[in-house]
């Protein structure tokens, strides 16, 4: 009998399909992507089933287990004026032009007025030792060294006149809101502390941040 | 010298044979560079955006809302997970026998809830089955939902908190809210009436034991 010869097939095949598809995918991941900045402090969120999405444009208090206050605050614009208006009220007015800049994409921090310069410059490393050395910013109403309220009253008010100014030319600008990222191990008395602090300033809403868990069944 | 041949013109015709070069290129390291890149944002990206719960605490000056007292539930947060609760006011039940312990578990305080709620859950789940059966569109469902948690037979469910509560056990309480569908709550301060109350109540069951 006859040997049955196989027709020998070009063992390499076609790969632009598989190769088109892939940059395809590279393309949507590099542009969704955004890389969120370290956060100087460890904050474990509690789940919740609520699915409301974080509102854009928001100032985020965080609070760590240790019940210590961090604040930041979205839009690059409003951030140097907020830091003006806190550190001329502290009489810190050593700030040159370049730490405002560096403040407008700086992230979270928890520093009391006295070292913001020094945070503002140092770089990643020491800005993790004097967050975890920092007692987180100071709201303590009694010895009148309530710094977070500051915070929180500059933020409302240039906040809110930036969102004035730019709504005359863009339509999807949102307002200032509130949001709270606290620890769940955190006392829930800390909370209220901001809580207060945040509604004499006039907030009224406040978004607690959660991570998503499923509805159970039933 | 240099010429530069700039083609055509009456020169005369010079058939050049153009070394045909392969018009493939080896794209593997193309396409290994694509895929690590590939792997790497994939890895690294988190499509999920954090979620809120919304809240709206009252402002203290004007807190004067007044509850029915036989529509309200009162639970309290304690130290370490613990909850007690009870219902209506302070006035009717000022007897450590009236309240109860109970915990977060799915048959504590859930469990509860959903008894005490019973009224709303079966009317919204007469709408839900009307949702399903599509005779309504979502936001018609959504609207109704609404209007059946806030119905003026709803319960009213008061959270107190003390000092020693942790932020994730009022967290815990209000996703509760949100799971068995109580539109009337509201996040307030113990007070010592119900201090002294919860501590009759310990004393008490220490007692027993």
């Amino acid at each position: 009998m006859p040997k049955v010869k196989l027709p020998r097939n070009s063992p390499s095949i076609d790969m632009t399909p598989m190769v088109d598809l892939a940059f395809l995918l590279v393309t949507f991941f590099m542009l969704t992507t955004k890389f969120r900045p370290e956060e100087p402090v460890k904050v474990v969120i509690p789940s919740s089933v609520s699915t409301t999405k974080i509102p854009d444009n928001t100032v985020t208090l965080s609070i760590d287990s240790a019940g210590r206050v961090f604040f930041d605050m979205d839009g690059k614009d409003v951030r140097p004026q907020i830091l003006q208006a806190v550190m001329t009220k502290y009489k810190q007015t050593n700030l040159t032009a370049q730490d405002m800049s560096r403040f407008a994409v700086m992230g979270t921090f928890g520093v009391p007025v006295t070292q913001v310069k020094a945070y503002i410059e140092a770089d990643d490393a020491q800005r993790k030792t004097m967050s975890t050395a920092s007692a987180g910013i100071p709201m303590d109403t009694l010895r009148h060294n309530d710094q977070l309220s500051d915070w929180v009253s500059a933020a409302v008010s240039y906040g809110l006149a930036d969102y004035n100014t730019k709504r005359v030319t863009n339509q999807n600008v949102k307002p200032p809101k509130f949001s709270i990222k606290a620890d769940g191990r955190a006392k829930y008395k800390i909370i209220k502390q901001v809580i207060d602090i945040c509604q004499k300033q006039g907030v009224q809403h406040f978004n607690l941040i959660t991570s998503l868990k499923s509805m159970p069944k039933s | 010298m240099a010429e530069v041949n700039t083609g055509g013109g009456g020169g005369k015709h010079q058939k050049k044979r153009a070394k045909k070069l392969s018009t493939r290129i080896d794209m593997t390291p193309m396409v290994d560079l694509g895929f690590l890149l590939l792997t790497f944002f994939m890895l690294t990206t988190t499509f999920s955006q954090p979620k809120v719960i919304e809240l709206t605490p009252p402002i203290k000056s004007d807190d004067k809302t007044k509850v029915q007292d036989t529509l309200s539930l009162t639970v309290v947060l304690g130290k370490n997970d613990t909850v007690y609760y009870y219902n209506g006011s302070l006035k009717l039940t000022h007897d450590s026998n009236n309240i109860m312990q109970t915990n977060f578990s799915n048959d504590g305080l859930r469990k509860l809830i959903l008894n005490r709620n019973q009224y709303v859950l079966n009317s919204i789940k007469a709408i839900k089955e009307q949702h399903d059966a599509n005779k309504m569109p979502d936001s018609t469902y959504a609207r109704l939902v609404d209007k059946a948690e806030g119905n003026k037979y709803a319960r009213f469910v008061i959270i107190k908190t003390d000092t020693t509560t942790r932020y994730i056990n009022v967290i815990m309480t209000l996703d509760e809210m949100n799971i068995c569908n109580v539109g009337k709550y509201s996040l307030i301060d113990v007070n010592d009436d119900d201090m002294k109350m919860i501590s009759d109540y310990k004393q008490t069951h220490k007692s027993t034991k």
